[in-house]
C-alpha cells in the first residue's frame, strides 16, 4: 500500500472499510504531517488531540455503514463547529466559540467524519488570495512565495499538501474554484439551495454556498453527497431528491453537448490558458461529446454585478458585529463610539473596502442606480445561462483567467484582484453549479484548471463530463515539500 | 352633529390632520422568525434563541402563524390581501438590534389597502388603512438599572409585530381615541392581536399636521414617535397640533421631523430632523424568498374569521331592535358580547341591556375589572332578568339582589328564596294591607279627596314600606286606585 497521505478520500473510506486501515492508523498520520506543516499557516485552530480521542473511540466500535468512517478533516473556518472556536479569520470573531454546528458540518460528523481543525481563509470568505486573513496569508505549498488563491485559501493549501484528505469550503464569487485551480485540486460549487447555509458565518446571501474541495472528481462526488440536505433551517435550501453521486458517478458523456461561450475569450488571456481550453474541448470530443459555440451576452457585466450585490449584502450581513453580544470590543465613551472604535479595530481593510461599497450602492439615491440596476443585470446573466442551457447540457470555460499570482502582488490593487474571478462569478449570480478540475501546467509549473457549468440541481452531469475529463487529462503534479519541517 | 375639532387663533381656524401608524404585536407563541416564545414578562433575556441575537451564520425562518395571523387582520380590516410580498432589511445600528436591521417589509407590503369605520357621536366616518406590514420587534435597552451601563433584554427582539397605518384621515383627538378602540376591538374579536396598551402590544406613532379650515393642500407633518396610550396620543396631538398652529401664526413655517412626547411635561420635542433623518438602506432580505400564497390559502383563513363588530352591531340592531348606541357598547369587546349573547340566550334583551350596561358596568367600573372577571355569572345575570320579568321581584328588590350577587355569585333564585323577597302579588293580600295604610291616614285621604292628587305617591310610599319594599307596585297602584276613588 502507498503512504496513507497519498490516498485519495475514497481510498481511504475502502481501505477503513475493508480494515486495512483505522481511523486511527489515517488521522494519526495526518496529525502528524499538518504538525510539521506549520509554514504554510493553514490552520487557525486545531483540534488534533480531539481528533485523535475521536479516532480512538470510531475504531472502538467501528460504523462502517458510514459514508466517511473515521476520516479525518480539516475545514474552513467560516463554518460554525460547536464548541471550537470559529473566527471567519477576523479579528471581530478571535474569541467565538460558537455552541452550534452548522449544518454542513453536522452532515460530514453525522457520517462519520472527524474534525482536524479550522483552516485560514480570507476575512469573512472576502479575497481571491488568503492576503486578508487576520491570522496571516496563506501559502501556496507550490511556492513558497505564491497565494493558495482565495478565499478558502487555506482549505487548498491544506488539501494540495495533504494535511487533510478532503476538506470544505464557500464560495460567493469562485472562493472554491478559483484557489482549487491554483493549487491543482478539484472544487465544486454546488447550485444555490443545495448545502445548507445554516451555521456559516454570512458573506453575501444570495451568492454563498458550501461545496467540496478534493483530490479528485470521485471524492468530490462522495462529499457533495454528504453535504448536500434540504434543511428548513434554512430559507433558501431546496427540497429537491439528491442523487447518490458517487454512486452515480459515469464516465459516459457520449451525446452530452458542451457549450463554449464566446464571451469568456477576455483580453489579455494568456495562450497558455487559451490552448488549455482547446485542450479541455479536444478531451470532451475524444469522450463522445459535441462541442457547440454559445454566447453569453452579459457575461461582461458579471464583475461589476457581483462587486455591487456582494458588497451590498455584506454591509449588512456584517452589521450583526458591533461588540454589543460576542466577539471583539473596544471600549467607547458611548454606543456610537465603542461601534466606530470595536469595527474599526475588528475589521481588516478589504472587510471594510466591501462594507462601504455596500453601504453605498444601497444608499438612498445611489439604489436605483446600482443595487437595484445590478438585480435586473443579475437576471440577465441568468437568462443567457437559461437560453444557452436549452442547447446545451454544460458550459466549459477556464477557471481563472491566470495560475497563481506572487504573494503581494495584487494586494495593493483591488480591481486587478476582483478580476481574478471573472470566469467563476457569474455562475454564483445565476446560482447554477460549476466544478474546476486540474487540466494542466502553465510555462512557471503552475496549475491550470477548467470550470465545467452545469444547469440547476445537475451536478450529477458536470461530476460526469469532469470525471471523464479527468481520465483524460490524467493530470500529474509532484509537489516539492519544501514546507515541511521535520 | 357634534363640533369640527379646530384650533383658533386670531379669529383664523385651523384643522388637525392625523395619521397613526399602529404597531401591534402579533397574537403568537412564537416569534415570527424563530421558536422563541413571545411570553410577556418573563426574566430578561430568557426567550432569546441564537437567531434573536443574530449569531454568525443564523437565518431567519418565516413563522406561518403570524403569516396567517396578518392576513386575518387585513381580512378584517376590509383590506386587499397581497399574494406576494416581501421581506426586506432595514439597516441601523443600535444596541438592542443583535442584526444591525430589522426584517421588515418596506415596498411590497402583505397587506394593502382597507378601511376602518368609527362610530362617532356625529356619525360613522370611515377611516382609510394605507397598508398593514409584518416586521420584527427590536429589543428593550434598560437605561436606569446600572449607572454606568446600558443593559439589553432580548426578550423581544425578534416578536412579530403588524404595522398598521392608516391614511390622513383622523381629525381630531377624539377620533383617534375611537379608531384606536375600534382596531383593538377588530384585532381581539380576530384574536390576533391582544391590545394590551400596558403590555406594549399596542402603540403607535401619530402623525400630525396643520392646516387653514377649507385648505386643501395638506400641512408639513411631524411624526411622533412611540405613544403607548390613548390618553399620551390624545395628550400629544393636543400639544403638538398648537404647537404648529403658534409657528404658523407667528410666520414660521413647519420643520418636518420626529418628535418625541414628553409624558411628564405634557410637551412634544424634537427628536430628529428630516435631514437627520436614519438612511434605512432597505433592500429584499436575501435569506428570505419572496412570501407567496394563492387565493384558495387566503379563502381558507376566511372561513375562520368569526363575526367581527360590525356586523355584529348590525345584527343586534336588527334582530334585537336595540338602538344604535346599545348595540356599539354592547359589541365594542368581543368578551362584553359574548356576555350579552349568554344572557340573552333565555332573557329578555331589552332588560338585559339595561341591566349590562347599567348596573353591571358600573359594578366592573367600581371594582375595576374586566368583563371577564365579573363577579355575577352571565347565568346568573340571565336568572335575576327572569325574575324580574315573570313579577317575582320588583325592580327595586332586583337591585338589593343584584348587589347581594356582587359578594357572591350565588342563583338569585336561592336568595330572593332564602331572604323572602318574592313580590307580594297577591290581590287579597295587597287589599288588606292597602286597606290598612287607609285607615291609618284618614286624614292624608280627605286631602287626597279634596284635591291634592300629589298625595297619591305617599300612599305607594306607605304601602311599599308596610310590605316591606315586596308588594307588587303595579297592583299597588291599581288597587290604590280603585280604593282611593
Amino acid at each position: 500500500m502507498s503512504n496513507i497521505i497519498d490516498l485519495s478520500l475514497s481510498e481511504l473510506v475502502s481501505n477503513i472499510k475493508n480494515k486495512k486501515l483505522s481511523s486511527y492508523d489515517v488521522t494519526s498520520e495526518y496529525v502528524e504531517r499538518s504538525k510539521k506543516s506549520k509554514n504554510l499557516n493553514t490552520y487557525i485552530e486545531e483540534t488534533f488531540d480531539a481528533a485523535l480521542k475521536k479516532a480512538k473511540e470510531f475504531d472502538t466500535k467501528p460504523d462502517l455503514n458510514k459514508k466517511l468512517p473515521g476520516i479525518p478533516m480539516a475545514i474552513k473556518d467560516l463554518f460554525c463547529t460547536k464548541n471550537v472556536k470559529t473566527t471567519a479569520s477576523s479579528k471581530i470573531l478571535n474569541n467565538f466559540i460558537p455552541t452550534y454546528e452548522s449544518t454542513v458540518t453536522q452532515n460530514l460528523w453525522n457520517d462519520g467524519a472527524i474534525l482536524l481543525g479550522k483552516l485560514n481563509c480570507d476575512e469573512f470568505a472576502m479575497g481571491s488570495s488568503n492576503e486578508t486573513s487576520y491570522f496571516g496569508n496563506v501559502i501556496s505549498p507550490i511556492d513558497k512565495d505564491l497565494v493558495p488563491g482565495g478565499s478558502s485559501g487555506g482549505s487548498a493549501s491544506a488539501l494540495a499538501a495533504k494535511l487533510t484528505p478532503a476538506t470544505i469550503g464557500t464560495d460567493t464569487g469562485g472562493s472554491i474554484r478559483q484557489p482549487a485551480s491554483f493549487t491543482g485540486t478539484v472544487g465544486l460549487k454546488p447550485t444555490y439551495g443545495s448545502c445548507s447555509r445554516y451555521g456559516i458565518v454570512a458573506f453575501a446571501s444570495s451568492l454563498d454556498q458550501a461545496g467540496p474541495m478534493t483530490r479528485n472528481v470521485n471524492d468530490a462526488a462522495l462529499l457533495l453527497e454528504v453535504m448536500s440536505s434540504f434543511d428548513n433551517k434554512d430559507s433558501t435550501s431546496v427540497d429537491f431528491k439528491r442523487p447518490m453521486y458517487s454512486k452515480d458517478l459515469s464516465k459516459d458523456i457520449k451525446g452530452k453537448k458542451i457549450g463554449i461561450p464566446k464571451e469568456y475569450r477576455v483580453d489579455g488571456m494568456s495562450e497558455e490558458i487559451e490552448k488549455l481550453w482547446e485542450n479541455g474541448k479536444n478531451y470532451l470530443k475524444d469522450c463522445g461529446a459535441e462541442i457547440i459555440d454559445v454566447s453569453l451576452p452579459h457575461t461582461k457585466f458579471a464583475l461589476p454585478t457581483y462587486y455591487i450585490v456582494a458588497p451590498a449584502e455584506a454591509s449588512s450581513n456584517l452589521a450583526r458585529y458591533d461588540g454589543v453580544k460576542y466577539g471583539f470590543r473596544t471600549k467607547g465613551n458611548n454606543l456610537i463610539d465603542m461601534y466606530e472604535k470595536t469595527r474599526s479595530a475588528g475589521f481588516g481593510d478589504e472587510v471594510k473596502r466591501r462594507i462601504m461599497i455596500g453601504t453605498y450602492v444601497l444608499s438612498s439615491g445611489y439604489y436605483d442606480a446600482y443595487y437595484l440596476k445590478a438585480q435586473k443585470v443579475r437576471r440577465l446573466i441568468k437568462n443567457d445561462f437559461n437560453n444557452i442551457f436549452q442547447k446545451v447540457d454544460a458550459i466549459l470555460t477556464p477557471s481563472t483567467p491566470s495560475s497563481a499570482f506572487k504573494i503581494g502582488d495584487k494586494s495593493n490593487d483591488p480591481v486587478s484582484m476582483y478580476l481574478n474571478d471573472i470566469f467563476t462569478v457569474p455562475v454564483n449570480l445565476a446560482g447554477l453549479p460549476g466544478i474546476s478540475i486540474p487540466a494542466g501546467l502553465d510555462k512557471k509549473g503552475y496549475p491550470l484548471g477548467l470550470q465545467i457549468i452545469g444547469k440547476s440541481f445537475d451536478e450529477q452531469n458536470i461530476l460526469n463530463i469532469a470525471y471523464s475529463m479527468e481520465d483524460k487529462i490524467n493530470f500529474k503534479f509532484n509537489l516539492k515539500e519544501w514546507w515541511i519541517n521535520d | 352633529m357634534t363640533k369640527d375639532y379646530l384650533i383658533e387663533r386670531n379669529g383664523k381656524k385651523y384643522e388637525v390632520v392625523i395619521g397613526l401608524e399602529v404597531h401591534a404585536q402579533v397574537l403568537s407563541e412564537s416569534k415570527l422568525f424563530s421558536t422563541s416564545p413571545t411570553k410577556f414578562g418573563s426574566e430578561p433575556n430568557t426567550q432569546v434563541s441564537l437567531v434573536d441575537a443574530a449569531f454568525p451564520g443564523m437565518l431567519p425562518v418565516i413563522n406561518e402563524f403570524c403569516i396567517k395571523q396578518a392576513i386575518k387582520t387585513g381580512i378584517g380590516l376590509n383590506a386587499k390581501i397581497n399574494n406576494k410580498s416581501i421581506f426586506d432589511r432595514k439597516n441601523y445600528f443600535y444596541a438592542d438590534l443583535p442584526q444591525g436591521y430589522q426584517i421588515s417589509q418596506y415596498k411590497d407590503p402583505i397587506v394593502g389597502e382597507g378601511t376602518v369605520v368609527l362610530d362617532l357621536a356625529s356619525g360613522s366616518k370611515t377611516i382609510g388603512i394605507e397598508r398593514l406590514h409584518l416586521e420584527q420587534d427590536a429589543g428593550k435597552s434598560i437605561h436606569d438599572i446600572d449607572p454606568k451601563n446600558t443593559l439589553v433584554d432580548l426578550n423581544r427582539s425578534g416578536v412579530a409585530l403588524m404595522e398598521i397605518v392608516s391614511k390622513p384621515d383622523l381629525r381630531s383627538p377624539e377620533e383617534v381615541n375611537v379608531y384606536i378602540k375600534k382596531l383593538r376591538s377588530i384585532m381581539r374579536y380576530l384574536g390576533t392581536c391582544d391590545g394590551n396598551m400596558q403590555e406594549g402590544s399596542l402603540r403607535a406613532d401619530v402623525n400630525v399636521s396643520v392646516r387653514k379650515q377649507g385648505e386643501d393642500k395638506y400641512g408639513t407633518r411631524c411624526e411622533i414617535k412611540n405613544v403607548n396610550s390613548i390618553k399620551f396620543m390624545q395628550m400629544a396631538i393636543e400639544h403638538e397640533a398648537n404647537r404648529q398652529v403658534d409657528i404658523l401664526e407667528e410666520g414660521g413655517k413647519i420643520d418636518q421631523e420626529t418628535r418625541l412626547f414628553d409624558t411628564k411635561k405634557n410637551e412634544t420635542r424634537s427628536m430628529r430632523s428630516k435631514e437627520d433623518a436614519h438612511d434605512y438602506r432597505y433592500f429584499p432580505d436575501p435569506d428570505l424568498l419572496p412570501l407567496e400564497f394563492n387565493d384558495e390559502y387566503v379563502e381558507i383563513i376566511k372561513k375562520e374569521i368569526p363575526e367581527l363588530p360590525d356586523q355584529k352591531k348590525s345584527r343586534f340592531i336588527e334582530k334585537f331592535n336595540l338602538s344604535p348606541y346599545e348595540a356599539n357598547i354592547l359589541v365594542s369587546d368581543l368578551d362584553i358580547s359574548k356576555y350579552f349573547e349568554a344572557v340573552i340566550e333565555n332573557s329578555d334583551v331589552k332588560l338585559s341591556s339595561n341591566w349590562i350596561t347599567g348596573e353591571l358596568f358600573a359594578l366592573l367600573n367600581e371594582k375595576n375589572l374586566e368583563i371577564t372577571e365579573s363577579p355575577i355569572s352571565a347565568k346568573n345575570l340571565s336568572n335575576l332578568i327572569n325574575l324580574i320579568k315573570d313579577g317575582t321581584i320588583s325592580g327595586k328588590i332586583a337591585k338589593t339582589v343584584f348587589e347581594m350577587m356582587a359578594e357572591e355569585d350565588k342563583n338569585p333564585i336561592e336568595i330572593v328564596k332564602e331572604k323572602g323577597l318574592k313580590q307580594q302579588s297577591d290581590p287579597k293580600e295587597l287589599e288588606k294591607l292597602i286597606e290598612k295604610v287607609i285607615n291609618d291616614n284618614q286624614d292624608k285621604v280627605k286631602e287626597y279627596k279634596s284635591g291634592k292628587e300629589k298625595l297619591f305617591g305617599f300612599f305607594v310610599g306607605q304601602a311599599m314600606k308596610v310590605s316591606g319594599g315586596k308588594a307588587n307596585p303595579q297592583l299597588v297602584n291599581d288597587i290604590l286606585k280603585k280604593k282611593l276613588k
